[in-house]
């Protein structure tokens, strides 16, 4: 069941510029699992081999999986899954 | 959540403010009280930059009595594309000089304090300390933990705001919020993305006008937080995306596995990978380099920056392939391992990223250009421009 993912300008490079795509899986850590065999390399950009990096937020519409199951939420069909990555820039 | 007004009404106004804040003084919420409230306050603004302009100018027309500046920076023509308070006219001076001259032309009722310093553990929270309110529109993770746990200490609020390309947040933290409600940036993002990971916008570009988008939003919180009406964002982040034009709000809560913030630390280290001993690698002057180009045919010189990057200017003879996760491998796969390599980005930091992994590939000859082109553009070729 398709799960729709939109992806952050800083991992737009791994989805050939889409900020929308589509994953399948039963909870997050298993979209995100596919998302890596459709967007390799992008995966280490979420999480290590374990857990989601700190810097970086997964919103499952629009709750935070840390308040949830975490990478073992159970995602349904046609949710939808934000990626929010740290950014710092404002200056310069 | 809705707060209680932050500033007492101390300040009187004279009757030229009246005439100047009538607009303000006509809407019941704001009114005499909260404009008074407005001259009684003292707000802190780091970094004087692309948020810091917007909304430095419009809480001095707004009337915020007391507009504290950091920024050690010095105006730059790479700047007025979004940086509205400087002027071709300051080019060359610092931005808090900058800035203040600005402030004085638009409001001469703004008394302005000038920060001409780089923020750091040891003076922050002295500085905090005079102050009701923090801004915090700064370029990198290490300031940015550093105004999040000074403020935690000082028992300060703050607006924070961040911007890349065509996206921008804004939330406001208080630990120490009325009813328990508090939380700080670390609730959101406990820990800062090593370096390689963080590009800045003089890499990666930015909307200019994405600036004022968040940087309203950021006066208005501020101003919201002093007098005390509407809901402030604290508990919320806003995200908003100018290409797609929608703001979306994002439930914040205190992260379960929160730590308390007892001190200050070396932000510098906390961000650039906590506990990795620094690894030196080989590198190489831009000096040195434009000889090696001239005397060795075989030394090879790799741009690993973006195309946008590239095409604002390059060093001849240069090869680019872009940084990804890939480079390392394809490098691999085009060179011999004792291949004279050099590779440069920017400013440096994320080519040293690609020599360390090349390194690990086994290639024995590799080197970073030190200070990227930047330096280059400093020492050899100063007819190129700078962004």
């Amino acid at each position: 069941m398709p799960v729709f993912v939109s992806v952050p300008t800083l991992l737009r490079s791994y989805t050939q510029d889409s900020k929308r795509v589509q994953a399948q899986g039963t909870t997050v850590r298993e979209v995100v699992d596919d998302l890596e065999r459709r967007y390799p390399g992008i995966r280490s950009r979420l999480m290590d081999v374990q857990q989601l990096h700190r810097f970086v937020n997964l919103y499952l519409n629009d709750e935070d999986i840390r308040f949830l199951d975490n990478l073992d939420t159970v995602v349904a069909d046609r949710d939808e899954l934000t990626i929010l990555p740290a950014v710092a820039g404002g200056a310069r | 959540m809705k707060l209680p007004a932050l500033v007492d009404a101390c300040a009187q106004l004279s009757s030229e403010e009246i005439s100047r804040y009538s607009r303000h003084l006509l809407i019941p919420d704001v009114g005499l009280n909260g404009q008074r409230r407005l001259k009684s306050s003292k707000v802190l603004v780091i970094g004087a930059g692309g948020l810091g302009s917007p909304t430095l100018l419009y809480l001095a027309a707004a009337g915020v009595g007391t507009l504290g500046i950091v920024d050690f920076d010095v105006v730059e023509a790479s700047n007025l594309q979004r940086q509205v308070i400087h002027r071709q006219s300051t080019l060359g001076q610092a931005k808090s000089d900058s800035a203040a001259q600005a402030i004085a032309d638009l409001n001469p009722f703004v008394n302005v304090r000038r920060h001409t310093l780089r923020l750091e553990p040891e003076n922050a929270l002295a500085l905090f300390a005079e102050y009701d309110l923090i801004l915090d529109g700064t370029d990198n993770f290490a300031t940015r933990y550093l105004v999040n746990d000074a403020c935690v200490l000082a028992g300060k609020p703050y607006v924070w705001g961040s911007i890349f390309r065509f996206e921008g947040q804004v939330s406001v933290f208080w630990e120490q919020a009325p009813g328990g409600a508090g939380l700080n940036y670390r609730d959101l993002y406990p820990e800062p993305p090593p370096p390689e990971l963080a590009p800045s916008c003089s890499e990666g570009g930015v909307l200019g006008i994405l600036c004022a988008s968040i940087g309203s939003i950021m006066a208005t919180e501020a101003i919201k937080l002093i007098t005390g009406i509407g809901d402030t964002l604290l508990g919320r982040l806003m995200v908003y995306d100018a290409l797609d034009m929608n703001y979306r709000q994002i439930r914040l809560r205190r992260a379960p596995d929160r730590r308390p913030i007892t001190r200050l630390e070396d932000y510098q280290a906390f961000c650039s990978g906590v506990s990795q001993a620094p690894v030196t690698v080989p590198q190489v002057s831009a000096m040195e380099l434009s000889r090696l180009m001239r005397e060795d045919p075989a030394a090879v010189l790799i741009d690993v920056r973006e195309q946008t990057e590239w095409d604002i200017a390059h060093i001849q003879g240069a090869r680019l392939m872009p940084k990804s996760d890939q480079l390392a491998g394809q490098l691999k796969a085009l060179y011999a391992s004792d291949t004279p390599l050099v590779v440069h980005c920017k400013s440096g930091a994320r080519s040293r990223a690609v020599v360390l992994q090349l390194q690990a590939l086994g290639f024995t000859q590799v080197q970073n250009l030190q200070g990227g082109i930047l330096a280059w553009i400093d020492d050899v070729e100063p007819d190129l421009p700078r962004y």
